[in-house]
């Protein structure tokens, strides 16, 4: 019985280590967009996050944290020998959580959604057999790692070019954008709503028709935009700050929309990455409870707090300081594109996670502010960056995967 | 932090090309008070305003340079590299023409002659209009960015450039009208003195060429 302990409690502790490391860097990445547009101050975008991460993790974060914890590998294999299992999830855990501190240390971005699963998958092709990976299943994730950031980029081009369409290009565009804008907050108020309702709320033992699902998802939507019009309504041109077309003014428009979508990519986020850092902490626990492998319980809701607990922790501590240095260097993102960076990625996100998918948030954003840049809104973009990308992800999977056989071998000579 | 946010922005050379734009003009405008001085004799006052102009236009010629090389071909904008490079180019030659008359005047101290000493001052100042104009079309780089190149914003570029080729082809008429009005007089002065003043003429006459083709690069890239 000490044994489960120990090992609930390691992994828990890595577990934790993770989503602050989460919280510091991803998180940071995603609320630094809503700062850098100057929709909110730091203060508010942490504190935005920390609710809204904390509601994704908690709400919507269970299929994707579910994948993590079996589906990647065939646990049949391993009903002989459940340590095996839990000693891989430890050691993935610690690897990941290595890789990002080395990364961090070193200025290299890379995701800890590719960390954790590279670690995995190394652990279980090295350390139990080949036939222990459900490789099916790892080869839609890595696909997904690739179509994600371009359907991001596709929603964000889409949305950005209607905007151009509707309120940029016209004589009138403060007039139009506070016609229009209120629209766009329902949009993404709808959306994001409507896919977690949709998809996500399994996990907290709710189920709803897909009728009184849209209901839903409509009414907290025109709740919300009719906050935002209110806010909107407030708003007066500054004629000090103005040249003759009242774009400061617009920009202003457009940031209450930012703060509808900040919240969503809060929520996304958490959503996604929160089963980073426990997905192999609920393997654990499932096995240590049960001490059978493949257990079809769910995963316990104090869990899912834990890690966005630890996520916001990382968030408030070390975040602040990366939110500010980001913030600073992508002033081009203004709201009425940074608007529509944050709807395409959040809703993306959402998507992967409703179907269980664990995506890289900051590369599916990347590809969004690369798809509105396409559209010609923005005016400058460092196309090295997208060389980068691909060598990050050559470089962190079998980083990862090395890093967890290594701790697999050193758990499995010394724990009990 | 090498962070794949905070590095997929790339320096944007709207804000700089706009301020660089605005210190040409600044030069130029200095022409009205030099050729005033020199107009008047007055050479030590003509010295200190040929000072500063070829203060500006060092200035202008450093920003240049920093815009050049923070223009990498990995950049991605809405708008050709190529384009906003040339345009860069043609901005700075408004200073560049500045430089290049007054030290010319400077240098050998010419007198403009009373006769056509009004018309003259007249032509300067409607350059320095021209360039005036240019700069005030290409400070609208930043809302046409903002719009993407399209819609309203661009007819009223395409307006203020129709302006600038106005003022450049009134220009051209006082241009021919001041050489007719030098080619009267030219009998009474040394011959050397007639030559210079011919190129004098000739250089200020450009800085609206340059004010002109500055239209034409804008107009280029509205044409994306």
């Amino acid at each position: 019985m000490e044994a489960e302990i120990v090992y609930v409690v390691l992994a828990a502790i890595f577990g934790v280590f993770m989503a602050w490391g989460i919280g510091a860097n991803d998180v940071a990445n995603a609320m630094a967009t809503s700062v850098g547009a100057k929709a909110l101050t730091i203060k508010q975008a942490i504190f935005v996050a920390a609710v809204f991460e904390f509601l994704g993790a908690v709400l919507a974060g269970g299929e994707v944290t579910s994948t993590i914890r079996k589906g990647i590998i065939d646990a049949s294999l391993l009903s002989g020998t459940p340590e095996t299992l839990i000693y891989g999830m430890l050691a993935a855990l610690l690897a990941a959580g290595t890789w990002l501190l080395i990364a961090s240390r070193n200025g290299w971005p890379v995701s800890t959604t590719h960390s954790i699963v590279g670690a995995i998958v190394g652990f279980a092709a090295v350390g139990v057999g080949i036939d222990a990976v459900r490789w099916g299943k790892v080869g839609t994730i890595v696909m997904s790692w690739v179509v994600s950031p371009l359907i991001a980029g596709f929603i964000a081009y889409l949305v950005f070019a209607s905007v151009q369409v509707l309120i940029l290009r016209q004589e009138d565009p403060l007039e139009r954008a506070k016609r229009y804008v209120p629209a766009y907050i329902f949009l993404a108020a709808f959306t994001i709503t409507l896919m977690t309702i949709l998809k996500g709320l399994k996990h907290v033992g709710l189920t709803i028709s897909i009728a009184n699902a849209y209901l839903l998802a409509i009414t907290i939507a025109l709740v919300i935009t009719s906050i935002g019009a209110f806010a909107i309504r407030r708003i007066k041109p500054d004629p000090k700050l103005e040249k003759r077309q009242h774009f400061y003014s617009v920009e202003r428009v457009f940031a209450v929309l930012m703060i509808v979508t900040a919240c969503s990519m809060a929520f996304a986020h958490g959503s996604n990455d929160v089963a980073n850092a426990i997905g192999p902490l609920a393997a654990v626990i499932g096995i240590a409870q049960t001490g059978v492998v493949g257990a079809k319980s769910a995963i316990p809701i104090w869990v899912l707090a834990l890690g966005g607990g630890g996520i916001v922790v990382g968030l408030g501590t070390y975040g602040r300081r990366v939110i500010a240095t980001v913030g600073h260097k992508i002033t081009q993102l203004t709201p009425s594109r940074g608007f529509a960076a944050e709807l395409a990625a959040a809703t993306t996100i959402v998507i992967a996670s409703g179907t269980g998918i664990p995506i890289s948030t900051t590369h599916t954003l990347v590809g969004a502010v690369l798809g509105v840049g396409l559209a010609r809104g923005i005016e400058a973009i460092d196309l090295r960056v997208v060389g980068r990308i691909f060598v990050s992800w050559v470089v962190t999977i079998p980083a990862g995967a090395f890093l967890a056989i290594l701790f697999f071998y050193v758990f499995k000579a010394t724990l009990p | 932090m090498a962070n794949l946010l905070a590095n997929i922005f790339g320096k944007s050379p709207v804000r700089p090309l706009e301020k660089h734009v605005g210190i040409a003009y600044r030069c130029t405008k200095q022409l009205n008070g030099f050729f005033r001085a020199a107009v008047a004799g007055k050479w030590d006052r003509a010295a200190e305003i040929r000072d500063a102009i070829s203060t500006l236009e060092h200035e202008a010629d450093d920003l240049k340079k920093e815009i050049r090389m923070h223009l990498p071909k990995s950049l991605f904008m809405p708008v050709p590299r190529q384009d906003l490079l040339e345009l860069l180019l043609v901005q700075d030659k408004m200073a560049n023409r500045t430089k290049d008359v007054s030290g010319l005047v400077m240098g050998r101290k010419l007198q403009i002659p009373k006769p056509i000493a009004k018309e003259f001052l007249t032509f300067v100042s409607r350059n320095v209009d021209a360039a005036k104009q240019a700069r005030k079309s290409v400070r609208e780089l930043d809302e046409l960015f903002v719009t993407g190149f399209r819609g309203a914003e661009v007819s009223m570029v395409e307006s203020l450039i129709d302006e600038l080729d106005r003022i450049e082809t009134e220009t051209d008429d006082l241009q021919a009208s001041l050489r007719g009005s030098l080619f009267e007089i030219e009998d009474t002065l040394d011959p050397v003195t007639v030559i210079f003043l011919y190129q004098v003429i000739e250089l200020t006459g450009e800085i609206a060429d340059m004010a002109e083709r500055v239209g034409r690069r804008l107009e280029l890239l509205l044409s994306h």
